[in-house]
């Protein structure tokens, strides 16, 4: 009988379990994801050696997380997206269109009646874009779902118009520049929290991860299931504090540009010692916000109705269907969500440029599934991960800022990210056949 | 029977794109029976559960559960009235796990409103344990289970949420003579706490023996309604590929008159 055979082939394979084995089952890591964490370590090796140190040091770092920020945040979206089976070619647009409505609301229609600068500009700006992003998706995802409209081609005339309607904005000006408060979602020396705030967010991340640990055991013995070992358990936290307390000390070890920290010196009544004033930037304000944006996305992936819905709409939409989940609805609401995250991102990157242009966001659709795809997503849906996706968004950020290191053509550039995207699928597939 | 019927279907009809798929089909269940649902593929026998577990709308006719009419208008309405499905194609989500499976649309959640995955599993195992007492792989996501290990599955889905009425289409299709014999015992044991079952397939000899009664049907129409004990396996045999009602058999709309048989035979 098929199931005796199935056991006791199970239990075979649990005792012969090799090292590395073992190490996966009992810290119950998922060894996709640290193999992506391996190749972009190689990666980011590979491009210091050939750069001559310049790829990894504190600078390089801390603008590549400032630069991967903005794909990051929509490819935690593309994810849900893909996983329902859906595909969305829109949101460069949205991007643009969305960051054009801020630009414009910020620098010319608010400032008639808030003036200037005023304190409740950038959150009046920023709700605004959120509610545009949520609507445009929302209208598209309702045609998608209700009308039954294939995704790719409603989100492929979403593409063109919201980039027509991105230049109608403002008849294709380009509005600067932005209010003071709202560029602070760009990064920069202002817009970091600079070094003690940056320790207090590793602090409490590491909070989280040994709360987040400490929490799933008790889940697991309220039911007496079997505990990972201690030493798995300790090993999770060690790892994960370190990585936490690193990245803050990497960000904390790059330095505002000296001019800047003489202006603030001077501004201050500090006096310049020798060799100048070292103030830290610390985590950028962007960088916090594709974090929080992953933390949130996680969450409802993995904890929330939601999230186990999108997940067996991709897995086998007519199931998902007769198990009574009202599918047409969790699809709009991925993609009303996609359309918020489309604002976020905007705000980020309209306020990293301190401009609003209708050419923003311009192939950032490619970007983002690319970043999706290699994070492991799968464009058959039902596969995929939040974490995976925003590490192949830094993945492809790593890819370009290295190349730019190097000082490679931007044609070649295109050609190494093209045929890596490919390469990075095919690992996956080959994988995913030998796993199943 | 003196129990009301837990469920009555009648004059049931629907139609994709013109063809009739069940035409003015009327069928009832009891508390406590079996009644095989019988007919050749594509006799319209899987279209008219569908009604009944909300899969489909019906264009035509009512439905009363314990002399009520019911609104069953999608799954969830179904599921509302006591009614859980076995589908043919299991219906799994397959890249999810077991515990997700089976409280797919109705998962149990935190005080917090987050999805409660321990308890989830924790009940899993517990109907797991009962209806396939080896199944250990509670982990891995439905699609690397075997065929017998889905259908158990399925099978506990259906029964996890006190089911009333359970439907069951070809529920034995995928599995081994041993496998088969469990859900026949399974069966007789959801009888006994008084479930009404619709039992579906194509082969007669698989549910001769465990229901009360046949209702056959032939191109989307009910060819007659007959108690086990008053018809042969071959009568039934006869209803299913000509049409013809045996004199034991209530005849139904999808009958073949015997006038014409006759006619025929002279």
């Amino acid at each position: 009988m098929s199931n005796s055979v199935t056991t006791a082939a199970d239990m075979a394979r649990s005792s012969e379990l090799g090292l590395v084995a073992r190490f996966f089952k009992a810290t119950e890591l998922d060894p996709r994801l640290l193999g992506m964490v391996l190749a972009m370590l190689i990666i980011w090796v590979l491009f210091d050696v050939l750069s001559g140190g310049l790829f990894l040091s504190p600078r390089n770092l801390w603008n590549l997380s400032v630069q991967s920020a903005s794909i990051a945040i929509m490819a935690t979206g593309m994810v849900l997206v893909i996983v329902t089976r859906n595909i969305d070619l829109s949101v460069g647009s949205i991007l643009g269109f969305v960051g054009m409505v801020m630009g414009a609301a910020q620098a010319e229609w608010l400032p008639p009646m808030l003036g200037f600068e005023n304190p409740s500009t950038w959150i009046i700006t920023l709700a605004l874009g959120l509610v545009v992003g949520a609507v445009i998706g929302g209208m598209q995802g309702f045609i998608i779902a209700f009308l039954g409209v294939p995704s790719f081609i409603v989100t492929l005339g979403g593409m063109l118009v919201w980039r027509g309607a991105a230049w109608w904005v403002t008849s294709g000006r380009t509005v600067a520049p932005m209010d003071s408060t709202f560029r602070l979602m760009g990064g920069g020396p202002a817009g970091s929290i600079g070094e003690t705030w940056s320790w207090v967010v590793g602090a409490l991340a590491c909070l989280g991860i040994i709360g987040l640990i400490l929490n799933g055991r008790r889940q697991r013995k309220r039911f007496d299931f079997p505990l990972r070992p201690i030493w798995a358990e300790g090993l999770l936290a060690i790892v994960g504090s370190a990585l936490a307390l690193g990245a803050v000390a990497i960000a904390n070890s790059y330095p505002w540009p000296a001019p800047i920290a003489r202006q603030y010196a001077e501004a201050h009544n500090i006096p310049l010692p020798d060799g100048g004033l070292f103030i830290a930037h610390g985590i950028a304000i962007p960088v916090l916000m594709a974090v929080g944006v992953g933390i949130v996305m996680t969450f409802l992936a993995k904890r929330t109705r939601f999230g186990r819905y999108v997940f067996a709409i991709g897995g086998d939409p007519e199931a998902a269907e007769l198990a009574g989940i009202n599918t047409k609805w969790v699809i709009m609401k991925v993609f009303i969500l996609m359309g918020l995250l489309c604002a976020i991102s905007a705000a980020i990157s309209t306020a990293r440029l301190n401009a609003a242009t209708n050419a923003q966001g311009t192939l950032d659709e490619l970007l983002t599934i690319a970043a999706a795809v290699i994070g492991g997503t799968s464009l058959a849906g039902g596969i995929g991960t939040i974490a995976g996706a925003m590490l192949g968004a830094v993945m492809m950020q790593s890819l370009s800022s290295g190349m730019v290191l190097l000082g490679l053509d931007s044609p070649l550039q295109s050609i190494v990210v093209g045929i890596v995207l490919v390469i990075a699928v095919w690992l996956d597939t080959i994988y995913r056949r030998r796993m199943a | 029977m003196a129990k009301a019927p837990l469920v009555e279907m009648e004059n049931i009809s629907i139609a994709f794109g013109g063809i009739r798929a069940v035409d003015d089909a009327s069928a009832d269940l009891y508390p406590g029976e079996v009644v095989a649902l019988l007919g050749h593929n594509g006799a319209g026998k899987s279209t008219l559960i569908k009604i009944l577990s909300g899969a489909y709308k019906r264009d035509s006719g009512t439905i009363r559960i314990n002399g009520e009419d019911a609104v069953i208008n999608n799954p969830r309405d179904a599921k509302g009235y006591g009614i859980e499905t076995i589908y043919q194609t299991l219906a799994l989500a397959d890249n999810v796990d077991t515990a997700a499976n089976l409280y797919l649309g109705r998962e149990l959640m935190t005080p917090w409103g987050t999805l409660d995955d321990v308890a989830m599993e924790a009940a899993a195992r517990e109907v797991m344990g009962r209806l396939n007492p080896r199944f250990q792989r509670f982990k891995d996501p439905v699609k690397a289970l075997s065929g017998g290990q889905r259908q158990s599955v399925a099978i506990a889905r259906a029964i996890l949420f006190n089911a009333r009425i359970l439907i069951m289409d070809e529920p034995t299709a995928a599995l081994g003579p041993q496998e088969a014999a469990q859900v026949g015992d399974l069966i007789q044991q959801l009888k006994n706490e008084g479930i009404g079952i619709f039992l579906i397939s194509h082969d007669i000899h698989d549910v001769f023996h465990l229901a009360d009664r046949v209702i056959v049907m032939k191109n989307g129409r009910v060819v007659g309604t007959a108690r086990v004990g008053d018809v042969t396996e071959d009568e039934v045999l006869g209803m299913i590929i000509l049409g013809k009602c045996p004199p034991g058999a209530i005849p139904g709309p999808g009958a073949i008159p015997a006038a014409v048989i006759n006619a025929i035979n002279a």
